[in-house]
Parts: structure tokens; C-alpha cells; sequence
């Protein structure tokens, strides 16, 4: 038997969870699907698509407060806060271009995989920001955990635990998110032609500094084409707040960076080329598997000289975000990075995109240690003991 | 709190103390292990001090190993821990057990790592929140999460609450800060969690273990992110006749896309209280007083206090002052930051409690709160963490006069489901403890504990790490992994249709 099922409430994906528990019949969870390509294919015929699942339920801007429903559309989500001047801090990514797919993303499918974007180096990841959730675990059961205040410390921290489990734990049914106000204007500081390592010195001492820098990439002069009048190597210093403290931050952050010979990009540019990085836009429609790791920013340089040559690289994180494109073949270089991640004092990368041959024999995501590993089984076991919900889509 | 049951204790651990005590020695020599009464009587309470309990034993390690050690001997022998911090908890997290061993953090007191361009400070769990500071200011760095309490509680106390503090309206809660953990489970098995990078793949083991209490692990490392000092900070002491124009001068501020440093308001008996206790210049003729911190860069700070003034101004405020020197800001925080010691002042006993609402139901709460004042007949105080929702009344009580420790119980019990009936919570950031433990099923219902519990049992089937803490029942974790399967029965018939 083969089904997709839709069903448009929480309740209804609860009698959906009961029954692939009953018939021992495994789902494929998924929001929009736009990064169903990421994880391991599910052996199932079943699918269980929350896109019927959609909406704003409740939106106060004054309180910070967003509770919607997990299918809900990422443009329906970013639309409602614009109207309010507000956001989502954590800047997610929109890899469906990346990753070639079709489909809508959804903020069920951002809250799964804790993709965070630029800002995440300073306002944290998806996870910092959840505040509550509704879901039915892997038993067929719907519980909650956390509320729609700001802060909570009732009971276990699940909200955010559930954030990045790739829907392997619970489907969440309805979601309550912490948004804030969007800055008022932003700007750019570019240094050009600097070399990895130098780069990522200067991102530290611009981090270090009462600059409150809000992005902190750098982009190798093989993925600079996107910064305006690049000359070779660009390393962006973005800054956001109110139009006063832009333009004083900017001459501090300037000054301090005098050696370097910086130069501005003004509002409009600015905001037109941090998405671009977020979403790994060099690397859309290329032949190369595409890598994200995550790594001590100082430790990024490092990491990127281990990769296979003809290899590409973009740092984010003020240099602790990679992301990797390599090529295509063999493991993609997957052992080199891997290991590199973990001389490097740890870290992790993960598989975005590749090419069947490659996901055959890659991981998508870096293997654990065996304690850790051992928990993670039965942390499972906790939630979907019959190994119900996108059974070893986390690789377990 | 008679009415208080904690887990009966285990009799074949009370029959074996001696040998349990040697074992433990044998662990963690000399001083380390803990039997006699005088010894052992600082640890009988924490910062709830209504409750008291002799532990069983008490026993310091100093080293990873002994913590494995320790924990592998009492999984083994089925001995029950309770592990502790600095003893500040509220919520009486760190309230001993007959039959526990009383794991005491505070020998792990060394910071092991400040990595200035990575931006993060590695420490062991006993150093005190402030102390991880003080070890960054030399470099014009700090730890945003600051407790009031910061002095004296530790880091892993911090973790295993998920404390808060002032500055966590802009700089996140406990949990926005630690990117890694050193933990021993109860089997005595040492795990790292996260580390200095961003974020971890998998599960969020981070999110798991802040704010769980102690009943997951023994946190024995922390790694948490720092900050650069903001440039400068002005304060602004802002007075309403009318508290519910306060309520709604917070919401404005923060409509108007300012999120302030800190945030604070106070309720007329807790302002008179400061007042008369430390002379901080607050005006005694207003409602509520909202404290609110700016900072940033000058141009920033400077800009935005005009903002925060105009908008006090529109919403009817009768008072407004802004810190001219870093003495008159500290000044403006000393009544706050004294706010429970000077309540403590014009009452025999007071009693904090820690609920968060929604900000636009505090007209409404405060309402209710006076009216509850009245049904109890106890004085109740405000102070509030405004920007966040996070009420602290301060309910006000003669421990000896009979009944009054019962009837402020009770109106602490019926203020915490206020909170929880207008939209919020038991408890923003002091934890569950045996405090609200017996109130848990006023927000969650008996499947969400279960689910909470299924947790705890992933990492102590035994249910040996602090028992009776947190939840209000305790399930055995075989029971809780039962499975109701209808057999092969669809519910309904169509499913894949919907
Ligand atoms: C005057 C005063 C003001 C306060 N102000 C605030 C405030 O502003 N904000 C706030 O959030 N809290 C506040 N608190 C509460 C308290 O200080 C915090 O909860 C603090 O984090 C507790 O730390 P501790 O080291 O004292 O922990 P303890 O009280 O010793 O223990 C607290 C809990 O943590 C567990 N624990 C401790 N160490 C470890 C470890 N290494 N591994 C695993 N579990 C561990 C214990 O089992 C217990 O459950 C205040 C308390 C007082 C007395």
C-alpha cells in the first residue's frame, strides 16, 4: 500500500501516528519536502506531508510572540512580520534553490533541521528562539512542552530539544516562536583580498569589538562574484540597528580596521547580498556536492585546507560556518573533513547536496561517539519506540 | 510544607550507611566525604529555606573521575543522588534526601579556558556566575546571564535551572549561552556535549540538559559565549500613577522595535521598600516604576533614552530621570538589586514566587494579585522583570504565627495558576524543584509529564538522580514504555485519504 497522507489537524495526524504504530507501517514525515533531498531516503510508502497543517494562529507583535502551525509557508510567515517590522532572528536559509527543489518551504521544515542563517552568530540558531510546542510523538500520543512566554523553565526544555531532530522524535502540530523587531537600517563594511586566515583574524577582532557586528563572512575570491566590485577575496562586517548607531558603529569598526583599507556597502547592497550568503548562492546549480559544517571559527581556515582541491569555500560565523562545495566524486571528501572537523576540537558537517553514487556512500551526517550514540537510541525509544517516525533519517 | 512527600526512603540504604560511607571515601578521600551532623547541617536547605532535610551523606569530589566514580558506585548499589551547587536554588532543586548522597560541585571551582577569539570561557561548574565574568573583564569582555544571585550561584547551578537575570531580555537566557557540557550520567559514563562551535547535529543534547534540574546528569564542565562590554549604559527611572500605564509603556517600547538591556518595573510597596532601605532616589508617589537600561553605543544609548522618555511621557508618566554617571545608574539598580532584602526588612518571612504572563495581562494580574492579597490577608510586593513577563511577588508572612506559612503557600499556589489561566507559566527562570513540583498538572496534563518523565528515563531508568524533584508523580519507566497498540485496527478507515 502507497498513501500520502494530509491530515488538517492535530488531530487527525495523531489517528495518522496510531495507525503506522498499529500496522508497523513507518512515515515519512515532511513539512514542504524542499529538503527531503538532504536527509537519507526513508524505506516507506508512506508519506505524512503536513502541508495541510498551515497557518498564523496567533501573532502579537507587541508581545514578540508567533504561534503557527507547522505547514504554514515560510513567505506567509516573513509577510505577516514584515507588516509588524518584525522577524525572525535567527535568518533562515532558503536552500530549495541549493538544493534544486521544488516545493514550499515550510517553518515545520525550518524548526526539523535548525538551519540558521548569518545572524544565527549572534541571535542564536532556530532552537534559541522556540518557545513552545504541541506535537504526537512516535506512541501515537499528542503532549506539550513549553508555552508562549518568553521565559519558561517548566518542566524539560523540549521545545527547543525538539528543534533539528529532522522529525525523527514527534511531528510538531502547532509551534509558538519568539520573533523581534527588524532592524531599522544596515550596512556593509567589505575588506577586500584578504587570505583566509587573516580574514578570519579580523572577523575576531571585529567580534571582540563593541562594534555589535550582526554577520561576519568571508568569501574567497572563487565565490566573492556576489559582493559588488570585488577584487579578489571579500570579507563582509555587516552592521544593523538604528540609523545613528549604524553610522557610529561603522566609523569605529572602520577605524579599527583601518590597515585593511575597508570600504561601505550602503543599505540596499548590504541587504541585497547577506541572503546570497546565507543561502550558499555561489553554489546554486553547480555540478559539486555542497557541504555545511560548523566548526571554532578560528579553526574554519584550518578545516577548508583539508578539503579535496577543487574544492570551494564560504565562511560564515565570523568564520565557523562552512560552507563547502566539493567535488562530486568518491566520498566528496568527506573523511578529510571529517576528520579535519575533528582535530579541530570538534564540530560537525553535514551533507546537503550530492549526487546518488555519493549519498551511497556518504553519511549524510557526522557520525556520533558511541556514548552519545547509545543515548541517542534510547532518547529514540523515548519518543518513538517502534521506530515509526523517518526511521534513520538521523542516520540511526 | 508538612504537606511536602518526598520519596520514602530506601531502608536497605539507611541499613548499609557505614559500609556506603567507607565506599565513598574509598572514592573521594579525607574531607571529601562528609558523615558527621556539624559537617553536613550547611547542606540540610538551599535557598528555600522552609524546607529541611539532613542528607545522608555528603561528598565533594574534585576530579572527573571521582564524579564517575561516585555516580557508577550509587547506580550500582541503587543509591539515590542529589546533586548541588552553591545552594541558592529557590525552588528547592538542591533540598537533600534521607537516603541520597549529596554530590557537592563547588571543589570543581577552576576556570579552564578563555579563548578571546572564539569568544567563549570554559569553566568547571562551581565557579560562581560572576567569577566567569571577572575572569573576561580585563579584556572588556563579561557572561550576559546575571542572576541576581550572581555572587554566589554556580554555573552548573545556573545550567540546571536555565537562570535568568536582568540582561536576559537582549542577552538570552542561560541556555543562549552555553555551547558545550561535559556531563556524567548516573552510570558514571563522561559525555561531551557541543563544544566551541555553533549548534550540534543530532540532538540538541544541550537544550536537554539546561534547565533539567539535576535529574539528568552531573554537569562537570561548561563552556558558555562571551561579550564584549557594550560601549556605554543609561538608565532611566520612569514613575506612573497608574500601573496599567506602565504595562502599557512597556509594550510600546518594545512596538517601537527598542529592546532595552534590562527592563524592570516595581509596584508601589516594593518601591517604598527599596526606598526606605537603600535611598535610591525613587519616587514615592507613584504605582509602578519601570527601570529601564539602554545600551550600546553612546549615539545609540543616547538616541534611544530620548525614544524611551518620549514614549513614558505619551503613556501618562509623571516622572522620568536619566542617569547622568555610572554612580546615579548604579544607584537606580541598588533599589532593585536590594528589592528582596529590603521586603525581607519590613517583614518577619517573605516568600518569592516566579510565574511569567504574558505582558498585556499585567493589568489584570495585578488586579487579581490585590484581590488575592485581601482573600489571603498577607501584603504581597512586585517586583517584575518586565520586558520578559516575569512576575516576582514578593508574598509577605510571620513563619511564627500559626497558619501563616500555609495560608502564604496557598496564595503563592493561587497566584502561580493566575499566571498559568491568563496564558503563562509556574515558573521563568528559578525551576520547578519541590516548590511547584505538586502544581506541574495546572499546566501540563498527565500525558505531557509522561513524555517529560519518558526523557528523564532515557538517561535514569532508576530514577536515582534527584527523585522527587520536578515531577509530581513518579512513573517507573518500565510502565511509562508500555505501549497501547489497537492491533491492527485502523482507527478510521479512510486515513490515507485525508
Ligand atoms: C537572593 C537570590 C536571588 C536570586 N536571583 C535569581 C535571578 O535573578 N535569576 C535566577 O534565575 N535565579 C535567581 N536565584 C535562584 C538561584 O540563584 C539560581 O537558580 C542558581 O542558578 C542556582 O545555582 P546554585 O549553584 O546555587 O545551584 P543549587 O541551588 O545548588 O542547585 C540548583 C539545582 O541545580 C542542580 N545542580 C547544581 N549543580 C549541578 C551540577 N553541576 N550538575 C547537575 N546539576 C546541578 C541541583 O541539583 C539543583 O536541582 C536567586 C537566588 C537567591 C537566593
Amino acid at each position: 500500500m502507497e498513501s500520502t497522507l494530509t491530515p488538517r489537524t492535530a488531530g487527525e495526524v495523531r489517528d495518522a501516528v496510531a495507525w503506522a504504530v498499529s500496522a508497523r507501517e513507518p512515515l515519512r514525515v515532511i513539512g514542504g519536502g524542499t529538503k527531503a533531498s538532504v536527509a537519507p531516503p526513508i524505506q516507506t510508502g508512506h508519506t505524512l506531508t503536513l502541508a495541510g497543517l498551515s497557518g498564523i494562529v496567533a501573532y502579537e507583535p507587541e508581545e514578540l510572540v508567533l504561534t503557527l502551525k507547522p505547514g504554514t509557508p515560510m513567505a506567509e510567515v516573513t509577510a505577516a512580520l514584515d507588516e509588524a517590522n518584525q522577524m525572525l532572528a535567527f535568518e533562515p536559509p532558503s536552500f530549495a534553490p541549493l538544493l534544486g527543489s521544488s516545493g514550499t518551504a515550510t517553518f515545520g521544515g525550518t524548526f526539523g533541521t535548525n538551519f540558521a542563517g548569518p545572524r544565527r552568530l549572534t541571535a542564536g540558531a532556530v532552537r534559541d528562539h522556540m518557545l513552545g510546542v504541541e506535537a504526537v510523538s512516535g506512541r501515537g500520543e499528542t503532549f506539550k512542552a513549553g508555552g508562549r512566554v518568553v521565559k519558561n523553565v517548566t518542566g524539560y526544555d523540549l521545545a527547543r530539544a525538539l528543534a533539528g531532530s529532522w522529525g525523527t522524535l514527534a511531528v510538531a502540530t502547532l509551534l509558538t516562536v519568539k520573533v523581534l523587531p527588524r532592524p531599522e537600517t544596515e550596512a556593509t563594511v567589505v575588506l577586500d583580498g584578504l587570505a583566509a586566515e587573516a580574514a578570519v583574524g579580523a572577523m575576531a577582532q571585529a567580534m571582540g569589538s563593541s562594534a555589535d557586528v550582526s554577520g561576519a563572512a568571508h568569501l574567497p575570491a572563487d565565490v566573492a562574484a556576489i559582493v559588488p566590485d570585488a577584487k579578489g577575496a571579500a570579507t563582509l562586517l555587516r552592521l544593523e540597528g538604528f540609523g545613528p548607531s549604524v553610522a557610529s558603529r561603522r566609523a569605529m569598526l572602520e577605524g579599527l580596521l583601518k590597515s585593511h583599507g575597508p570600504r561601505l556597502l550602503e543599505r540596499e547592497a548590504s541587504a541585497a547580498l547577506w541572503p546570497k550568503v546565507r543561502d550558499a548562492t555561489p553554489f546554486v546549480g553547480t555540478d559539486g556536492a555542497v557541504w555545511r559544517c560548523s566548526v571554532a571559527p578560528t579553526m574554519g581556515p584550518r578545516v577548508a585546507a583539508a578539503l579535496p582541491t577543487g574544492s570551494r569555500v564560504m565562511f560564515d560565523w565570523a568564520g565557523g560556518l562552512l560552507l563547502v562545495e566539493t567535488p562530486a566524486v568518491g566520498d566528496a571528501g568527506a573523511a578529510a573533513l571529517r576528520e579535519a572537523i575533528r582535530r579541530a576540537g570538534g564540530g560537525h558537517a553535514t551533507l546537503l547536496r550530492a549526487p546518488p553514487a555519493v549519498r551511497a556512500a556518504v553519511p549524510t551526517f557526522q557520525p556520533t561517539a558511541t556514548g552519545i550514540a547509545a543515548l541517542a537510541g534510547r532518547l529514540r525509544q523515548a519518543f518513538d519506540p517502534e521506530g515509526i517516525l523517518n526511521p534513520g533519517q538521523l542516520g540511526r | 510544607m508538612s504537606s511536602l512527600a518526598m520519596p520514602a526512603p530506601e531502608a536497605a540504604t539507611l541499613a548499609r550507611r557505614a559500609e556506603i560511607v567507607a565506599a565513598l571515601r574509598a572514592i573521594v578521600p579525607g574531607e571529601g566525604t562528609v558523615d558527621h551532623e556539624t559537617g553536613m547541617r550547611p547542606y540540610e536547605t538551599d535557598g528555600l529555606t522552609a524546607y529541611r532535610q539532613m542528607p545522608f551523606v555528603v561528598v565533594l569530589p574534585e576530579t572527573v573521575e571521582q564524579v564517575a566514580a561516585v555516580l557508577r558506585y550509587c547506580h550500582e548499589n541503587n543509591i539515590r543522588v542529589v546533586p548541588r551547587g552553591a545552594g541558592t536554588s529557590l525552588s528547592g532543586g538542591a533540598l537533600p534526601l534521607a537516603d541520597a548522597v549529596l554530590l557537592s560541585m563547588m571543589r570543581f571551582n577552576r576556570i579552564l579556558d578563555i579563548d578571546f577569539d572564539n569568544r567563549t570561557a570554559t569553566v568547571q561548574p562551581g565557579v560562581t556566575n560572576l567569577a566567569v565574568t571577572q575572569a573576561v573583564a580585563h579584556a572588556g569582555f563579561y557572561y550576559a546571564p546575571d542572576p541576581s544571585s550572581q555572587i554566589a550561584c554556580s554555573i552548573g547551578g545556573n545550567v540546571a535551572e536555565n537562570s535568568g537575570g536582568v540582561h536576559c531580555l537582549k542577552y538570552g537566557l542561560t541556555t543562549n549561552n552555553v555551547l558545550g557540557l561535559e556531563v556524567v550520567t548516573i552510570e558514571g559514563e563522561v559525555l561531551r556535549f557541543g563544544g566551541k562551535h555553533l549548534d550540534q547535529e543530532g540532538y540538541d543534547w544541550l537544550a536537554f540538559m539546561v534547565g533539567s534540574e539535576g535529574l539528568l546528569g552531573v554537569v562537570t564542565e561548561v563552556t558558555v559565549r562571551i561579550l564584549r562590554s557594550p560601549e556605554t549604559a543609561r538608565a532611566v527611572l520612569i514613575g506612573f500613577p497608574d500601573a496599567e500605564d506602565a504595562g502599557r509603556c512597556v509594550a510600546a517600547i518594545i512596538a517601537a522595535g527598542i529592546i532595552p538591556g534590562g527592563m524592570e518595573m516595581m509596584d508601589r510597596p516594593a518601591i517604598h521598600a527599596a526606598e526606605d532601605f537603600v535611598h535610591a532616589g525613587y519616587p514615592r508617589d507613584v504605582d509602578a516604576l519601570l527601570i529601564v537600561e539602554l545600551d550600546g553605543p553612546q549615539v545609540e544609548v543616547d538616541h534611544l533614552l530620548g525614544e524611551v522618555e518620549r514614549i513614558g511621557r505619551a503613556h501618562g508618566a509623571t516622572h522620568c530621570r536619566v542617569s547622568e554617571s555610572e554612580e546615579e545608574r548604579a544607584t537606580f539598580w541598588a533599589g532593585r538589586k536590594a528589592a528582596f532584602p529590603a521586603v525581607g526588612r519590613i517583614s518577619p518571612d517573605y516568600m518569592c514566587m516566579d510565574g511569567t504572563i504574558p505582558r498585556r495581562e499585567l493589568p489584570t494580574v495585578l488586579k487579581r494579585m490585590a484581590e488575592l492579597s485581601q482573600k489571603h490577608g498577607l501584603r504581597v510586593a512586585n517586583v517584575f522583570h518586565a520586558g520578559d513577563g516575569n512576575l516576582h511577588p514578593l508574598i509577605l508572612f510571620d513563619a511564627n504565627e500559626p497558619g501563616e506559612l500555609d495560608r502564604a503557600e496557598a496564595f503563592g499556589a493561587d497566584i502561580l495558576r493566575l499566571c498559568v489561566e491568563v496564558g503563562g507559566c509556574l515558573t521563568g527562570e528559578h525551576g520547578v524543584g519541590v516548590e511547584k513540583r505538586d502544581l506541574m498538572d495546572a499546566m501540563f496534563s498527565e500525558d505531557d509529564l509522561k513524555q517529560q518523565q519518558r526523557v528523564k528515563c532515557a538517561f535514569d531508568a532508576g530514577h536515582l538522580l534527584n527523585p522527587g524533584k520536578v515531577f509530581p508523580t513518579l512513573h517507573r519507566c518500565a510502565e511509562l514504555g508500555r505501549m497501547h497498540v489497537h492491533h491492527g485496527q485502523l482507527p478510521f478507515p479512510d486515513i490515507p485519504r485525508f
